[in-house]
């Protein structure tokens, strides 16, 4: 884990994990729900992985059922980053 | 597949089926980590092979059966030989008894070897394999998993087990190129099965027990790109024993 890293690190990492995963450039925001962008339940494990090889930030299953949006899940990251 | 930089793990590999498996994968270029329980010497001996078919190899002791042992022997291969991508599912227990004297441990101690350390090395493994969009996963199962056998109520379990499981792990996964399979041999010759083969091979249709080489050629096919759209299947090699 990295103490140094910003939400806007994170932001970033997010929406470049997302574009890999076939999102459209312009879709990713923080607005934009899983479901809008076509994001399903492997893409969410896969993206828990990178974050926790990358962040030290382990996310669960019931973490996931909780985020609304992409914004919620920057949110969290960083703040069990802090 | 012989980029150098991914390896096959082959649980059981030091004899047997597993050896045969290990050697094949080496001559089909990949890099194979060989996980031994007990049989030092024959681990030893199957990658004194698969150097000798110059590819990389090493051997990693650790009994599946124990829970920490899928993220030690996936740690270890990696960093010994590269991201595990592909897994062969070999090592595999018997302890027979008819149903009605069976234990509580003698039934789930077969469990937890053949099917429960399966389950845990698969899921250590997709990790890389979601990453890398590809992976192979084969395990070998048994064709008593397919229609049972008399004594063996906890090792046809565990082998019917690993089919159930099998398919739905490539029904999860397929859409990342990553392959799930079976492959079910039926009386094959090796130690395990010595005791008995001249007396069961009359009962089988081509009149012989298959070798080890045979199975492990078709766990050969199924790691291999040609095998890409082979996803969830139990490919049966038992001579149409089954037939």
């Amino acid at each position: 884990m990295n103490s140094a890293v910003s939400s806007k690190d994170v932001e970033a990492r997010i929406f470049e994990i997302l574009i890999s995963f076939g999102t459209e450039p312009d879709s990713a925001v923080r607005e934009a729900t899983f479901d809008q962008l076509d994001i399903d339940s492997l893409d969410l494990v896969e993206l828990a992985q990178i974050v926790d090889e990358e962040y030290g930030v382990e996310l669960t299953i019931d973490d996931a059922q909780q985020l609304q949006n992409v914004g919620d899940a920057i949110d969290l990251i960083v703040s069990r980053i802090a | 597949m012989s980029d150098g930089k991914r390896c096959a793990l082959v649980t059981g590999g030091s004899r047997g089926i597993g050896a045969a498996i290990a050697r094949q994968l080496a001559a089909d270029g990949w890099a194979v980590a060989v996980n031994y329980r007990d049989d030092e010497q024959g681990a030893a001996e199957t990658v004194g092979a698969i150097l000798e078919l110059g590819a990389r190899g090493c051997a990693i002791q650790g009994d599946v059966a124990h829970p920490p042992t899928a993220d030690n022997l996936v740690a270890a291969a990696e960093a010994e030989l590269g991201p595990v991508l592909a897994l062969v599912n070999n090592a595999g227990v018997h302890s027979d008894g008819l149903s009605a004297t069976m234990s509580d441990d003698e039934f789930s101690r077969v469990l937890e070897t053949n099917l429960t350390a399966a389950f845990r090395l698969t899921r250590r493994v997709l990790r890389k394999m979601l990453r890398a969009r590809f992976g192979r996963i084969v395990s070998i199962g048994s064709i008593v998993g397919l229609r049972g056998n008399v004594g063996q109520a906890n090792y046809a379990a565990s082998k019917a087990g690993l089919i159930a499981m099998t398919r739905t792990v490539a029904a999860e996964v397929a859409r990342r190129g990553i392959t799930a399979n079976v492959v079910a041999p039926g009386l094959i010759d090796t130690a395990m099965t010595a005791p008995l083969s001249q007396e069961l091979a009359g009962m089988v249709p081509a009149r012989r027990a298959g070798s080890p080489e045979e199975v492990a050629a078709c766990v050969g096919f199924l790691v291999s790109e040609a095998a890409s759209y082979v996803n969830g299947a139990t490919l049966v090699v038992d001579g149409a024993l089954t037939a």
